[in-house]
C-alpha cells in the first residue's frame, strides 16, 4: 500500500495527482469467508481492521447496504471522550481514548483528533455534588477529570451566560481536559483503507436478505449479490438492528430512535472546547471550518426516517441559546439526523448470542462514534477469541435478564426520555 | 411536526402530546406465576419494527388522556387514533 506521507505528497504533485493508488478496492463478493462482517459503518471497518491486525483473520468481508460511511458514523457530532462513572463503560472508554490518541500514525491517515477537552456544565449544587462524585470515579479509573467552579468556567469559555438572573446559572462544570474530537470520515476512510490493504473485501451496494443458519449454527447469508457462506457473522448495524434481528427471529432490548444534529454558518474561532449544558441536553462544538456543532435530544419516538422534526431541533437549540446566547444571531447551515439503537439501560451490547458463530454490537445510543476504535477491537476480539474481552465482558446481552444493567444516566428502560 | 388526530379532542400537534413507548406489550397477569423470561419480554424486549407501529402517546396539553396510535417509523404515516382500551 501507498504510504500517505508529505514526500508522497510532493511527488505525486509533479506528477498532476494521477498516479495515487485508489485507497480501497471494489470487489465482487467471494462464495465463503472466515468472518463476515454486516455494516460497513465506522465499528465494521474497525472491526475488520483490528481483525486483520491483532488476529491474523484476513478472509473477511464487509458487507454494507449502502457506501462505507454513510451512516452514522457521517452524521455524529464528533466528540470523543470518556467521562463515565461506572466502571464498565469508564475503562472501556479510555482504551478506547489510548487508540484515538495513536490512531493516525497507526491508520497513517490524518484523523484530526483534537483533545480539546469537554466541560460539562452544572446548574445546582447538588449537580456540582454529582459531578464531583463523577470526576472521582473518573479518576480512580486513572481517567483524567477537573472540577471547575463558576469563575474557572467563565475563563475557559466566557462567552456563556454569567449574568445573575438566568433560569440555570452556570455553578460550574466537570471537565475531562483529554477528551476531543476528531474527523469522522476520516475514521472510517482511515480503517477502511487499511483494512482493503490487508486482504479485507469492502463489498458496498450490497443488501442482506436473509441469514442461513441450521442447528443453532450460522452458516451464511443470503444477499443481492448473492448467497455468501462464512464461519462467523458480526452484526454492525446500529439503527437497523431491530430489522436484521428480526430476521434472525430475535427480539432485543433495543429501540430504534432519531438523532438530530445541525451545525450553524462558519464563524471566526470562539469555542476551544466541546461544552454540554447541564440543565437539558445540548452539546456544542465548534469544527475546523468554524461551524458550531450542535445536537440534543432524541426526537423521542420510534423513527426509521433519518432526517429530524422541527419541534425537537427547536426545543434543542432554545437550550443552546440559554447556554450561549450568541447563537441566536447565527444562520443555520445544515440539519440531520441519523437513527440510534435505544438500547434498554442506555450501554451497548458487545456480545455473543444464543446461535454458535453470530456476535453481535450494538445499542451504542448516543455515543457511537467515540467508541469507534475500542468498539472494532474489543468485537474483533470477541469473534476471534469466541468469548468476550475483560473490557466488554459487561457489556453482555443478557445483563437485562439477570439484573446487571449499566446505566450511566438512571433512566431505566425508556432511554429516550428526555 | 406531526398531526395526530386525538380520539377525544380532535386533530392536534404533536406539541401537545407526550410519547409512551410500543402499546402491544403486556404486562403479565397479576396473582400468576411470572417467569423471568415473561419479565424480560414486558420489561426490557422490543420489536421495534419499521414501518407499521402501534403505540401509546399521552394527549398531556390537551385531554391527558392516554391514546393508541398506529403510525408508520419510517415515513411517520398515521394510519389510525384509537382510544385507549380499543382494539386495532
Amino acid at each position: 500500500m501507498q504510504k500517505y506521507s508529505v514526500f508522497n505528497l510532493i511527488k505525486n504533485a509533479f506528477k498532476g495527482h494521477k498516479d495515487w493508488e485508489i485507497a480501497w478496492k471494489d470487489p465482487t463478493p467471494k462464495s465463503e469467508y472466515d468472518v463476515v462482517i454486516i455494516g460497513g459503518g465506522g465499528h465494521g471497518l474497525a472491526t475488520a481492521y483490528y481483525l486483520a491486525k491483532e488476529h491474523n483473520i484476513t478472509k473477511v468481508a464487509i458487507i454494507e447496504k449502502g457506501w462505507i460511511g454513510g451512516g452514522n458514523v457521517g452524521r455524529n457530532t464528533t466528540i470523543i471522550r470518556s467521562n463515565y462513572m461506572h466502571d464498565e463503560n469508564g475503562l472501556f472508554s479510555e482504551f478506547g481514548m489510548d487508540l484515538w490518541r495513536n490512531m493516525s500514525q497507526d491508520l497513517n491517515f490524518n484523523v484530526m483528533f483534537s483533545p480539546r477537552g469537554i466541560i460539562n456544565l452544572a446548574h445546582s449544587d447538588a449537580q456540582m455534588n454529582a459531578y464531583s462524585r463523577r470526576g472521582n470515579s473518573m479518576r480512580l479509573n486513572g481517567i483524567d477529570a477537573v472540577l471547575l467552579n463558576r469563575e474557572e468556567v467563565r475563563k475557559i469559555i466566557p462567552m456563556a451566560d454569567f449574568s445573575e438572573n438566568v433560569r440555570f446559572p452556570i455553578f460550574g462544570g466537570l471537565m475531562q481536559p483529554s477528551a476531543g474530537t476528531a474527523r469522522h470520515d476520516a475514521v472510517a476512510w482511515g480503517y477502511a483503507r487499511q483494512a482493503d490493504s490487508m486482504g479485507v473485501d469492502i463489498i458496498q451496494n450490497c443488501e442482506v436478505i436473509g441469514f442461513d443458519v441450521s442447528n443453532g449454527k450460522i452458516l451464511g447469508i443470503r444477499t443481492s449479490k448473492g448467497d455468501i457462506k462464512a464461519k462467523k457473522i458480526g452484526l454492525c448495524v446500529a439503527g437497523s438492528t431491530n430489522i436484521l434481528a428480526e430476521k434472525l427471529n430475535m427480539t432485543l432490548p433495543i429501540e430504534t430512535h432519531l438523532l438530530q444534529a445541525c451545525v450553524s454558518e462558519p464563524i471566526k474561532p470562539i469555542l476551544d472546547n466541546v461544552v454540554t449544558f447541564g440543565a437539558g441536553h445540548f452539546y456544542c462544538s465548534q469544527s475546523d471550518k468554524g461551524e458550531m456543532v450542535m445536537g440534543g435530544d432524541l426526537d423521542g419516538y420510534n423513527s426509521y426516517a433519518q432526517r429530524g422534526n422541527l419541534p425537537t431541533l427547536q426545543h434543542v437549540l432554545t437550550e443552546g441559546i440559554a447556554m450561549f446566547p450568541f447563537l441566536s444571531k447565527l444562520k443555520m447551515l445544515r440539519t440531520w439526523g441519523g437513527i440510534m439503537d435505544m438500547s434498554m439501560d442506555g450501554s451497548p451490547i458487545i456480545d455473543k448470542t444464543h446461535i454458535e458463530g453470530l456476535y453481535l454490537n450494538c445499542g451504542w445510543c448516543y455515543g457511537g462514534f467515540k467508541a469507534t476504535p475500542a468498539s472494532g477491537w474489543t468485537f474483533a476480539h470477541t469473534i476471534a477469541q469466541d468469548r468476550p474481552h475483560k473490557l466488554n465482558e459487561g457489556y453482555s446481552l443478557n445483563r437485562f435478564s439477570t439484573g446487571h444493567l449499566i446505566d450511566e444516566k438512571g433512566l431505566g428502560t425508556k432511554t429516550w426520555i428526555s | 411536526m406531526l398531526h395526530i388526530k386525538c380520539p377525544h379532542c380532535g386533530l392536534r400537534s404533536q406539541n401537545e402530546f407526550s410519547y409512551g413507548g410500543d402499546a402491544t406489550v403486556k404486562r403479565p397477569e397479576l396473582n400468576k406465576e411470572v417467569s423471568d423470561q415473561d419479565w424480560d419480554n414486558f420489561v426490557y424486549l422490543r420489536k421495534s419494527p419499521r414501518g407499521k407501529h402501534l403505540e401509546l402517546w399521552q394527549h398531556i396539553s390537551g385531554c391527558r388522556q392516554w391514546i393508541k396510535v398506529e403510525r408508520d417509523t419510517l415515513t411517520h404515516e398515521i394510519f389510525t387514533t384509537l382510544k385507549a382500551n380499543e382494539e386495532i
